[in-house]
């Protein structure tokens, strides 16, 4: 395809656009759908038939609008103004109001920090664009960054950029994406692959699910780019078969970049080719670790295997292969559309850009933000996410999923960012934050990840497939007040062992959130074996005190 | 279909009518758009599950004889992944979200409550076939905690009675 | 060499598919080794023990059980001596008190995990797991029994699986596919649950894949596996046969 013809698609896709007069935009994420969003559509379409609208008014699914609380969401522009939990029946309103002005009772305000306070990168597109079609995605600029990498750039040109721009691994470690894509370009093989990790196995994550949903053709262009820039012509997209509508829009996505040769061989008559697989999971956790993920779309159990070699050496049947999360190669184009040095001037010292967080729990916004790096906790909590519903306390925000920790009150002005997490024992994750109050019990909090890691222990290594028994033992005594003195250094003990003798990622940090519970929340385990009472009043203390 | 020459309880006879079967079809298509290659197990026993419901023995031996793995690793794989299952699922199946949000949400009490009302435990079906209990680990719905997808339809801001509600018109208890 | 040849530009250090050699030190010991021998290789040409469970010379190595573990200096996390590899100048110490303590703490929890009873089991004396209990010194176990109560599969006309002496070292797995070539083993599940099966998980004695030609239970370090017939204290496994299978499948592929 040549740059007219390219173009031209954005060109009339605007113009189709510019025919009508209001745009009705629809959350069509799986949030909203839930909520009955795709029959709110409907609704719309017949309303605007029915007030003889046709032409006037574009009906369409877009992708996540971010307020998951407030669902099912419709956008109207111009004006931005916002519908929040619209029912079918106020779809006669709605239409009416687009010449009126807004229908009172039903908008969300948009003033509030939710929206003003965050900075959307990875988000840019997502609840603008319809994501089941490529003509918005190019519109919106997309696939110009594909472009000009192929015909103007070099790989090392690329790769330069990325380096630049400071980015690291979204999927929770923070490994520097630059320094990756350097090892695996600099890899000498006939053969090298690209994969894209969509295994979102932790609970309380929805943010590589909300980016598959809204906006696929971003990290297809990421995955194309990458591929050129590391010298490697087939790809894999390993999604979670649990999110089944983020892996039908990739496959539809993947077909319409095929058709216009976005995908395939001589991609913008550059000369090189690039394919793409979707993959699918099938319910592990342990999967996101990358060599039991590469095991997996091979097709045998993932089990993690001891590193050295690095997948980036030794992957996928052998060869180099660069592993990349959704959310990092969603950063790739906007990199190369504005420069690494645009990229590296937002954020802190030594973590850069924005980070997507699923916010959820006991918070008044629950939905997907996008903040800058080095936002305060503090901000993300009750700025943006409107502090805790009822009459509630904060008690702790629990980043990173069961391999992170419980953040306490006392660091609530600390920045979001690698170091600062990792510095309070907790991690930056894959951006899961999942907010705590009073009713919450710390002791249960850490058995219930500890029963997590326990059922997801894939069983290969011994100080996991035991070690977190034990530990999952001993917490559920203590949980139900049959806890003995001697069991808070049994388990600190126990967790030493698991974390620092287990063969991969997960059972080294499977301890994450029970040492981060001792450490801030040590007198809720206390009171739970001295005084066998829960001091959130959740376990099941009281009844064991009524047995004993 | 290339067989790769193991004895198998499988004849020869039962193999082509399987093969005429509309739901194998699907299944070979999967085979056949893996190359028959080993590596497209996983792919193979989601479109057996996708097909059929669940992997019993047969559909199994059936994919190890196509791909050319060995039983015990089918098995493996089968068993290793959560979302494989070697047992049919009841009419209805009401999948309760375990993760984070929808724990802190109250799922438990949930749970504990179908538990209480149906008289079986995640993973078994009652007694007439009805209903089937699951749990997952997240749904990704996050925003709607605590979440249960209900015949694969995720509904969200649940809480004991409105599931068991739901529940009921399935079975059709009155109580 | 005559004055008039030119020297390639580049000159060649080692011949083709020859690897470094590099030293380094264990225990404060130097060595000198190929760069693709493991720690424990090393460690064992040079006479220096390091106890080992899911190891077996003659198959791939597994990583799994840890208890080979070993400490490098200015490393934070403790690493398996099968599976890593010595850096030049590297300091490798196989029996600092922080090693011992974890691979005793390593070893008590394999104790838990099923039921080891010694006394009544047909390898009393012959197994690999009471030797390491003795020389590790394990007098008692500091963490609950799980007693899991698992089920003895006898169906085989000539041995037995006894999953209740299962370490998961998956010896059986890999002599099976490796110097076997059935594949008849396998586990499944995952975590606790996980287990050998055979086939479809069907009883041992109708795997049609079987060939009963017993490497499994001749490799396997507990009694686990065993021959029937054997009373208890009276099964002695041999498996010199590993090293010299491996060597001819070698000779056979070059």
């Amino acid at each position: 395809m040549m740059l007219e013809e390219f173009n031209q698609i954005g060109i009339s896709e605007r113009e189709r656009q510019q025919a009508y007069r209001y745009h009705l935009r629809v959350c069509g994420a799986a949030g909203c759908l839930s909520c009955g969003s795709g029959e709110l559509k409907e609704a719309l379409e017949k309303e605007v038939d029915r007030q003889s609208m046709t032409g006037q008014v574009e009906v369409k699914s877009v992708g996540c609008l971010g307020l998951c609380t407030a669902g099912p969401l419709v956008q109207v522009e111009p004006g931005g103004v916002l519908y929040q939990q619209l029912h079918v029946s106020d779809a006669t309103a709605v239409v009416a109001s687009l010449a009126s002005g807004p229908a009172a009772g039903l908008c969300c305000p948009t003033d509030q920090h939710f929206f003003s306070r965050q900075t959307k990168i990875v988000l840019e597109n997502c609840g603008r664009i319809d994501p089941e079609r490529i003509e918005e995605y190019i519109a919106c600029q997309g696939y110009t960054a594909l472009y000009r990498a192929l015909r103007e750039l070099t790989p090392r040109e690329i790769i330069d950029e990325i380096t630049a721009s400071g980015l690291r691994g979204r999927g929770g470690a923070g490994y520097p994406t630059g320094l990756k894509w350097t090892t695996v370009s600099k890899a000498i093989s006939e053969n090298k692959f690209v994969i894209c990790n969509g295994d979102e196995g932790d609970p309380g994550a929805f943010m590589d699910r909300s980016v598959l949903e809204s906006d696929p053709h971003r990290v297809l262009e990421g995955m194309i780019i990458a591929g050129y820039a590391t010298g490697a012509h087939t790809g894999f997209i390993y999604v979670r078969a649990e999110y089944p509508l983020a892996v039908k829009r990739l496959r539809k996505a993947l077909s319409q970049a095929e058709r216009l040769g976005i995908l395939g061989k001589n991609i913008f008559n550059s000369g090189f080719g690039f394919d793409i697989q979707v993959r699918l999971g099938a319910g592990a956790f342990v999967c996101g670790e990358e060599t039991a993920l590469i095991a997996s779309i091979e097709g045998r159990t993932g089990r993690p295997r001891s590193r050295p070699p690095y997948p980036a050496e030794s992957g996928l049947k052998g060869y180099p292969t660069l592993i990349n999360n959704v959310e990092t190669l969603a950063n790739i184009a906007p990199i190369i559309r504005h420069g690494g040095d645009w990229f590296s001037s937002i954020g802190t010292e030594k973590s850069k850009g924005t980070k997507v967080f699923a916010l959820a729990g006991r918070v008044r916004n629950t939905g997907l933000i996008e903040v800058p790096m080095g936002t305060s906790l503090r901000d993300i909590v009750f700025e943006i996410g409107g502090g805790i519903p009822g009459n509630g306390t904060f008690k702790a925000v629990q980043t990173g999923g069961p391999s992170g920790g419980c953040v306490p009150a006392q660091y609530l002005d600390m920045p979001v960012d690698y170091e600062s997490l990792a510095g309070v024992g907790s991690i930056m994750g894959s951006g899961g934050m999942i907010v705590m109050d009073q009713s919450s019990c710390m002791v249960d909090v850490a058995r219930f990840f500890m029963e997590f890691c326990r059922t997801e222990s894939c069983g290969k290594c011994l100080p996991c497939r035991v070690g977190t028994a034990q530990i999952h033992n001993i917490l559920s005594r203590i949980a139900s007040g049959f806890g003995r003195s001697a069991d808070l250094a049994a388990v600190e003990e126990l967790c030493d062992l698991v974390k620092n003798t287990s063969l991969c990622g997960l059972g080294q940090t499977a301890p994450n959130p029970v040492l981060s519970t001792l450490r801030y929340f040590r007198e809720e385990y206390l009171s739970h074996i001295e005084g066998k009472r829960c001091l959130a009043g959740s376990c099941l203390v009281s009844s064991a005190r009524e047995v004993l | 279909m290339e067989r790769n020459g193991r004895d198998s309880s499988l004849s020869e006879e039962k193999f082509a009518i399987m093969a005429k079967d509309p739901r194998w079809r699907m299944v070979n298509r999967t085979i056949r758009q893996g190359g028959n290659q080993a590596d497209a197990l996983i792919e193979t026993l989601h479109a057996v599950q996708d097909s059929f419901g669940f992997l019993d023995r047969e559909s199994m031996e059936y994919v190890a004889n196509a791909l050319g793995v060995p039983f015990s690793l089918v098995y493996s794989v089968a068993t290793f992944y959560h979302y494989f299952t070697l047992k049919p699922a009841g009419e209805h199946t009401c999948v309760v979200c375990l993760g984070t949000a929808c724990y802190i949400g109250g799922s438990q009490a949930i749970l504990e409550h179908i538990e209480e009302q149906t008289g079986i435990k995640p993973g078994e079906t009652t007694g007439d076939g009805r209903f089937s209990l699951l749990i997952a680990r997240c749904f990704g719905s996050c925003g709607l905690a605590p979440a249960a997808a209900f015949d694969g339809q995720v509904t969200g801001r649940l809480n004991p009675q409105s599931v068991v509600k739901r529940i009921w018109e399935w079975t059709g208890h009155d109580a | 060499m005559t004055s008039g040849t030119v020297l390639p530009r580049k000159r060649r250090v080692r011949p083709v598919g020859s690897h470094r050699i590099l030293t380094f030190k264990i225990n404060n010991r130097d060595v000198s080794s190929r760069e693709d021998e493991s720690i424990l290789a090393v460690a064992r040409q040079n006479n220096i023990y390091i106890p080992t469970l899911c190891h077996l010379d003659g198959l791939s190595e597994h990583g799994a059980c840890r208890l080979c573990i070993v400490e490098i200096k200015n490393a934070p996390k403790l690493v398996p001596a099968c599976i890593t590899f010595p850096q030049e100048g590297m300091e490798v110490s196989t029996c600092s008190e922080r090693v011992i303590d974890y691979r005793k703490k390593l070893l008590e929890m394999l104790f838990t995990e099923r039921n080891h009873v010694c006394a009544v089991c047909v390898s009393n004396g012959h197994c690999e797991l009471q030797d390491l209990a003795i020389q590790l010194n394990i007098t008692h176990v500091r963490y609950e029994y799980l007693y899991p109560r698992l089920a003895l599969d006898g169906s085989h006309p000539r041995f037995i699986m006894d999953h209740n002496r299962c370490v998961l070292c998956l010896r059986c797995v890999r002599v099976c596919d490796e110097i076997e070539g059935a594949h008849t083993w396998d586990v499944m599940n995952r975590g606790l649950d996980t287990r050998v099966i055979t086939d479809l998980n069907i009883p041992w004695g109708s795997s049609e894949t079987c060939t009963s030609c017993g490497k499994c239970v001749q490799v396997c370090p507990t009694g686990a596996l065993s021959e029937k017939g054997k009373s208890v204290a009276e099964m002695v496994k041999r498996r010199q046969f590993l090293p010299y299978l491996q060597k001819m499948r070698r000779w056979e592929e070059e």
